[in-house]
């Protein structure tokens, strides 16, 4: 071939050089556990419908929700979003507000009508569901989708269980529990109201049920021996949120006190602040960083002018005074009397103490284990008796909304299974995206949107709803401000920092690929992913 | 200088692209159909600052010119890891000369586009900080005071590199090369000495000069087209770390570089017709230690008793650079 003066070789390109074979750590693409996935106890998809809330694409946000919850617009408002305490941006400014998105989807939804998914063809099985509460509605839909027949038996005169009898109005608005109750009667769940199940078995071979799972719930409320007078007025704090959703609402008088340090004793008292109570009084028999109710709700109630009377028992009842007697703490942080004494005027007084589970229906079932006056279950969520499972409340747990509607969803996997005669395994954990793995210098700084709060007269007076929500353009903001922690959310970074162009972008939701030919495996791109969603693994060789 | 306003779409625009910001709005780099100038294949270390660079400025000037570059290259890493001859890995019209002749080249050839009437073709040339700031510096001022249509990019990696880290006038005080030992009473580059080219390009009151990072892609590309945009002798001035010279982690090179800036050691400016217009505000500003601590070059100033006194004068360097170029928000 005739080349140039003095040229001597074919011109080419440094592509027949293949790089590639200088790498001793080769980059992966990884998904990763987002802490906010991993904490909630219902098992969410958080990262996964953020994702879609953020390019706007709201109907798939709340359908990749809805494959885990059901109840999104209750639990956005009602849950105590472990997600939040796990999220990785309060490193950074503040947490995402999660439950604030959720609520906005689950509101979206219940506005534009969204339908849940269809449930998979008929399987032929029959399965009873005891309890309409958070637990078992969760079940129930979970194993619907499955393509199962499924019955709910529910004793009260109406769904929602602690939902409804437990959980103020002004925390959760009837007509949003409705709505969502209602969707999941509508793919077909059989709800029969007034209908208590005396006996399990006998339900079950009643009914041919292949298979039970059962959710009652903790309802009986634990009472403390308390001496009082004739006249003196002594009521129980479930008793008192039951009765909110009757007719007559509960006398509770101008001066009340409510016995009790948990969420149950704050819903209560903020209850009868807004019956017309001129005082409501907590008295708890420890310190407020001792309390077991959450530290949001103590500052609402604090606001609405709820007192509350630390290191404090009460010894007895007149007809209209009560005597409490002072309380100090000892070295082991354990309340001890002191013999002081004090008088406080009371028209009634609710006792908030907790609350122990009905195991009636559970009698003659043979292989079942109860202890502490809950069910034992094994890790599947069945009990001792084959066949008959139970989650919610009525098993040993932290008896929240989330962690029922999370044994819901478990139970109904594991019921599925059991009746087509396996067992289900559950997918394996993903290794946690901690803080560690991000290189948060790529994200804009951008503090939480704050929800707005109904002002303080109305709350002290009316039963709407002290939270509000987020509108579209904020809630869009706040999911935004996710950080996308162990799962690539195309940002380009890899493809841009490569210095050997090594990094092949597949184009819109296809994510990207290594070209291995020429990647020297100097990691770069792993360094510079904001979100840790690429590994560096030793080559074998 | 952030030529565009961040936005809140994650992450803002600090990524080199986002799936929520329109195309337009994301860098040349985020871009499936970029040149890719610099293509694989190359025979650059792992984790090179300058290859890195080198693609994000041509890129860049691609882009913004429809395709039509011509790049001079000084003698230097740049070439010789990208052009062994026969194989080339540039994908735009290249051409290399000498060591010290790059502005002159380019000149020459931006007088033949002239004469042979233009057709709108834009010459770069480029080199390390050796091949400017020392071997090629008289043809640089050349075509600077002669004001020639030429972009020059100097990719400033603080040694010689190519030859076995060889100390430059870009060199920093303190740093460990090959002719600047670890030894003595005051080991490493000596305080006082080098040259900082862009103000000496300033100087020449030459119609735009900046500075610039690997580690601010945005801010990168921003200048490089603004530079395209204008005619005469332009000077950019980019930042980029070499694992092998400062003896540091491969993955860190973009971390190093972010650090170099937000020190305030390497600040980002622009100045048009000698004057600064426009700096670089430093977001979370960090003690230089933590830029010098991940480079073995300056191992020595952190032995068994760190070396506070020459990490304090170190620190003054940076902390005058904030003054005088205003990089704090008031």
């Amino acid at each position: 071939m005739k080349k140039p003066f003095a040229i001597t070789l074919d011109p080419g390109s440094s592509l027949a050089n293949h790089t590639g074979s200088w790498r001793n750590n080769r980059p992966v693409y990884v998904d990763r556990l987002p802490p906010c996935n991993n904490a909630c106890p219902a098992g969410e998809n958080i990262q996964g419908w953020l994702y879609h809330a953020e390019s706007g694409d709201y109907r798939k946000a709340w359908e990749e929700l809805v494959t885990n919850n059901p109840l999104p617009a209750c639990m956005g408002r009602v849950c105590y979003h472990p997600c939040e305490t796990a999220c990785n941006r309060a490193t950074l400014d503040s947490a995402v507000g999660i439950h604030a998105v959720e609520r906005f989807l689950g509101d979206e939804a219940l506005r534009q009508g969204w339908a849940l998914p269809a449930p998979a063809a008929d399987s032929g099985k029959r399965v009873l569901v005891v309890g309409a509460g958070p637990s078992g509605l969760s079940a129930a839909y979970q194993l619907r989708r499955m393509g199962h027949a499924v019955t709910i038996a529910e004793a009260g005169p109406m769904t929602g269980g602690m939902m409804r009898f437990g959980i103020p109005k002004y925390r959760l608005p009837r007509d949003i529990l409705d709505g969502e109750i209602k969707r999941i009667a509508d793919l077909g769940v059989e709800i029969k109201l007034n209908s208590r199940v005396d006996s399990i078995l006998e339900a079950m071979t009643a009914g041919r049920y292949d298979a039970a799972f059962l959710a009652v719930g903790a309802h009986i409320a634990k009472r403390a021996y308390i001496p009082a007078g004739g006249a003196a007025r002594i009521l129980d704090a479930v008793s008192v949120l039951r009765g909110m959703e009757d007719t007559d609402q509960p006398m509770l008088g101008r001066r009340v006190v409510v016995y009790g340090g948990g969420n149950t004793a704050l819903d209560v008292a903020r209850t009868a602040k807004r019956l017309g109570a001129s005082e409501a009084i907590i008295v708890y028999r420890r310190t407020r960083e001792k309390m077991p109710a959450h530290d949001f709700e103590v500052q609402e109630a604090l606001e609405e002018g709820i007192m509350i009377k630390w290191l404090s028992t009460i010894k007895r009842m007149e007809d209209a005074a009560l005597t409490v007697e002072k309380m100090q703490l000892d070295d082991q942080g354990f309340p001890q009397p002191t013999g002081e004494f004090e008088t406080l005027e009371a028209d009634s007084l609710v006792l908030a103490l907790g609350q122990d589970v009905d195991l009636s229906l559970l009698d003659k079932v043979p292989g079942l284990e109860i202890a502490d006056g809950v069910v034992k279950v094994d890790r599947n969520m069945m009990t001792g008796h084959a066949g008959i499972f139970a989650g919610g409340d009525m098993v040993p747990s932290e008896r929240t909304v989330t962690v029922a509607i999370g044994h819901g969803k478990k139970a109904a996997r594991n019921i599925d299974a059991w009746l087509r005669g396996g067992k289900y395994a559950a997918p394996e954990k993903h290794e946690l995206a901690t803080v560690e793995r991000l290189n948060t210098w790529y994200y804009t700084d951008a503090p939480q949107t704050v929800q707005p709060a109904l002002d303080i007269a109305r709350r002290q007076s009316s039963f709407d709803e002290v939270v509000g929500g987020l509108d579209e353009r904020n809630a869009q903001f706040e999911a935004r401000r996710c950080l996308s922690c162990g799962n690539c959310f195309e940002c380009d970074n890899c493809y841009g920092v490569c210095p050997d162009n090594a990094v092949i972008k597949l184009g819109p939701g296809r994510r990207f690929e290594f070209n291995y030919d020429y990647c020297k495996g100097c990691g770069m791109c792993a360094a510079e992913c904001p979100c840790g969603a690429i590994a560096m693994v030793p080559e074998t060789i | 200088m952030t030529q565009q306003p961040v936005k809140f779409y994650q992450t803002g625009t600090f990524t080199v692209g986002n799936r929520l910001l329109p195309g337009d709005e994301r860098a040349v780099q985020a871009n499936m159909r970029r040149t890719n100038s610099l293509n694989s294949g190359h025979r650059a270390c792992q984790g090179c600052g300058e290859a890195l660079g080198a693609r994000y400025a041509i890129d860049a000037a691609m882009q913004a010119t429809g395709n039509r570059v011509i790049a001079i290259n000084a003698t230097g890493c740049l070439e010789v890891f990208s052009t062994p001859y026969p194989e080339t890995s540039w994908q735009i019209p290249w051409m290399h000369s000498l060591f010290g002749n790059a502005a002159a080249v380019a000149a020459g050839v931006a007088a033949a586009l002239r004469i042979k009437g233009g057709k709108g073709a834009k010459v770069i040339a480029q080199g390390g900080d050796g091949g400017t700031t020392d071997i090629g510096f008289g043809c640089l001022s050349g075509m600077f005071e002669r004001n020639d249509d030429v972009l020059y990019i100097c990719y400033d990696n603080e040694a010689y590199m190519n030859t076995g880290v060889q100390r430059s006038s870009a060199t920093p005080p303190a740093a460990r090369t090959a002719t600047t030992m670890s030894v003595g009473r005051h080991p490493g580059n000596v305080f006082g000495t080098g040259k900082n080219v862009p103000l000496i390009a300033m100087a020449h009151h030459i119609p735009y000069v900046a500075t610039a990072s690997v580690a601010n892609l945005r801010d990168l590309e921003a200048k490089v087209t603004r530079a395209m945009g204008v005619s005469g002798a332009r000077y950019i001035h980019i930042h980029v770390p070499c694992p092998l010279g400062w003896g540091s982690q491969p993955a860190d090179t973009i971390k190093i570089a972010r650090l170099a800036v937000e020190s305030g050691l390497f600040p980002l400016f622009e100045a048009v017709d000698g004057e600064v217009t426009a700096r670089y505000q430093l977001r979370r500003r960090v003690p230089v230690e933590d830029y010098l601590r991940l480079q073995r070059r300056f191992a020595h100033l952190f032995g068994a008793t760190p070396d506070t006194q020459t990490i304090a004068a170190i620190q003054a360097m940076a902390d005058r650079n904030v003054r005088t170029f205003g990089l704090e928000a008031a």
